[in-house]
């Protein structure tokens, strides 16, 4: 079956010739206008939109959207917040750098409407340390619209104030946990805090609560207060509605950002069709559908995924759906849409080694399982790739991840575990052999 | 600690975004790093005033912070982005590129100050890799010549800046 057309929704003026970044370009196309009809209905009635269309998060765990605002404590007499979350850091994900770079606006307005619809009056961009134009570029874009009475006091007549700040974080990786974010927002080390009972919704920011949420989920709930709830829950497939930003990078024809359909393009159409298949010459290995953290698919390995009507079939990585409900059945995920592929000619055991040199750089050390755990994957692992490879090793950094994963207070315990545990059970015979195995030709060095 | 009246100003401003003062430590590391260079001893307990904090509540955020550094580095500073997508596109030999245009080694100064190489994690820039960053501006698609290239760009005007 041929690839399905992309479907632009957030992306619809990316890379667009003449479009600015410029509040007058983008009021041009409309801008600004779903948000004057949103100011103008009750807030339930548009959370109750969001919770209709189904969004799920589009950052890594694709919670639901709705369900986050609905667990917003507005009884506590507090002031509520709302953070985006820009920190974009997952390894193989560059979706938001557009957004913010390109359309700042689209994500001002879904942030203003988020803030109608769950009364916030001040409002954090927390964006990576790492882009500072997209930082100058969104102070920009925030005085354009305050100057225009888009947000700051008063809005449009309507008595509603809300600021919106936009704070640099500095290199972190685990700012993007979101009560890390929080942390680092305080002026502290980003250490994430234990839930129950510091939940965002409840005990968020300055002990607040406080919704935080992605930068293409915040875009995306413009266009759900636009199209309303329901007809945005006939985009893309049943659980796993609206559109996708995918990023495709590594061993490809063309590496890029598409958007389409959730669920609606298969791991095979993206990569042969879209990104025009392997590099000349080879063929594909393994690809990690989901930002870095995300288990690693082997191809040819084969998955039992279960149906809405209770049959099962039988699916390659090819077939597989790019959606959230199927990655999880194959024992990965659709995490940020990071999807990072690697041809025959990757050593599986030095990919392992820089994706652990990662996570050890980035654990925050706050837990001992995972502060020492990562640093021994990691030493391992470069070991191994440094000629001193034991046939006993994949199995030993399999059990350092195994005793990391669910000891932890955040997620980066199962980040850092999940790569080591499906590296060594899909591609064991590499880790076996490594140290007699000639190394494939052609390979980049990767530790 | 001798600010510029301009970052002075700035400071001042970016103390009002937040509820709560302590919020302002990454803003306010981020001025003076970009006017100074560096994170001193000095600056951390001149934040630590201005913030009314204990000076060990800034020393731990910068010495945390990936970004934030305690001496100086070279006039440019080149980061390579070492993360996988990156690797897997040749990012180890762009790196030691740069380290051997500019003799010295990954967080080193290079003998003629010029330039600090460094080896950082994932830029967020996947697609296009390998990626550089040098100052902040991002480079896409950084092979081995380009950058070559890059790094005489840097020591061409590194010669037509006039000498003190």
């Amino acid at each position: 079956m041929p690839a399905p057309q992309q479907r632009r929704l957030i992306f619809a003026h990316i890379d667009e010739p003449g479009y600015t970044r410029d509040l007058a370009c983008y009021r041009k196309h409309g801008g600004y206008e779903v948000m004057k009809r949103a100011f103008a209905r009750p807030p339930a009635e548009l959370i109750d939109e969001v919770k209709k269309s189904g969004l799920r998060g589009r950052g890594g765990a694709g919670f639901s959207c709705g369900l986050k605002w609905t667990l917003v404590d507005r009884k506590s007499g507090k002031p509520i917040y709302l953070i985006v979350n820009a920190d974009e850091s997952e390894p193989g994900t560059f979706k938001d750098r557009y957004i913010l770079h390109q359309d700042p606006h689209q994500l001002l307005e879904g942030m203003m409407i988020t803030c109608w619809a769950n009364n916030v009056q001040q409002a954090y961009i927390y964006i990576r340390g790492e882009m500072p134009h997209g930082a100058r570029i969104l102070e920009t874009a925030i005085a354009e619209a305050r100057a225009a009475n888009l947000c700051g006091p008063n809005i449009l007549g309507t008595n509603y104030s809300c600021e919106i700040y936009v704070h640099r974080g500095a290199g972190a990786y685990i700012c993007g946990e979101e009560t890390g974010l929080i942390e680092s927002l305080e002026g502290k080390r980003p250490y994430p805090r234990i839930k129950p009972p510091y939940f965002p919704a409840v005990l968020g920011l300055y002990q607040c609560p406080t919704i935080v949420n992605n930068v293409e989920t915040l875009c995306h709930v413009k266009h759900i207060a636009d199209m309303g709830g329901d007809a945005y829950a006939q985009i893309g497939t049943p659980n796993n509605t609206g559109t996708r930003l995918l990023c495709v990078s590594g061993h490809v024809r063309r590496p890029g950002y598409y958007e389409f359909e959730v669920g609606k393009i298969t791991m095979g159409q993206l990569l042969n069709e879209v990104c025009g298949g392997p590099l000349p010459g080879r063929t594909f290995k393994a690809v990690i559908p989901g930002g870095s953290s995300a288990k690693v698919l082997r191809f040819g390995e084969k998955f039992k995924i279960k149906q809405k009507d209770g049959s099962v079939v039988e699916l390659g990585v090819e077939d597989l759906p790019m959606d959230f409900d199927t990655l999880a059945a194959a024992g990965t995920m659709g995490g940020s849409g990071g999807v990072i592929v690697m041809d025959d000619s990757t050593d599986m055991v030095a990919a392992l080694a820089n994706i652990n040199a990662f996570y050890a750089h980035e654990s925050c050390g706050q837990c001992t399982p995972c502060r020492e755990g990562s640093l021994w994957m990691k030493k391992i692992s470069s070991r191994m790739v440094h000629g001193e490879a034991r046939p006993e090793d994949g199995e030993l950094i399999r059990t350092v991840a195994d005793q990391i994963a669910g000891r932890t207070i955040c997620a980066f315990g199962e980040a850092c575990s999940w790569p080591t545990q499906s590296f060594v059970a899909k591609f064991g015979e590499e880790f076996k052999g490594y140290a007699s195995a000639p190394k494939s030709t052609g390979s980049m060095p990767l530790v | 600690m001798n600010l510029r009246p301009a970052t002075l100003a700035q400071i001042d401003e970016v103390i009002t975004h937040y509820p709560v003062k302590r919020s302002a430590v990454l803003p306010l590391l981020h001025l003076i790093q970009e006017e100074a260079g560096y994170i001193s001893n000095e600056a951390i307990e001149w934040v630590a005033q201005k913030l009314e904090l204990q000076p060990i509540n800034v020393y731990e955020v910068v010495t945390f912070y990936p970004m934030f550094r305690q001496k100086p580095i070279g006039r440019r500073h080149i980061k390579v982005c070492r993360t996988l997508s990156c690797a897997l596109t040749g990012s180890y030999q762009v790196c030691e590129q740069f380290q051997k245009e500019f003799g010295c080694a990954p967080g080193e100064i290079s003998p003629d100050g010029e330039a600090t190489v460094e080896f950082v994690e994932c830029l967020a820039s996947c697609g296009t890799g390998p990626v550089v960053m040098i100052d902040d501006d991002l480079h896409e698609k950084v092979d081995c010549a380009r950058a070559r290239e890059l790094s005489d760009q840097i020591k061409a005007a590194a010669r037509a800046r006039p000498q003190p």
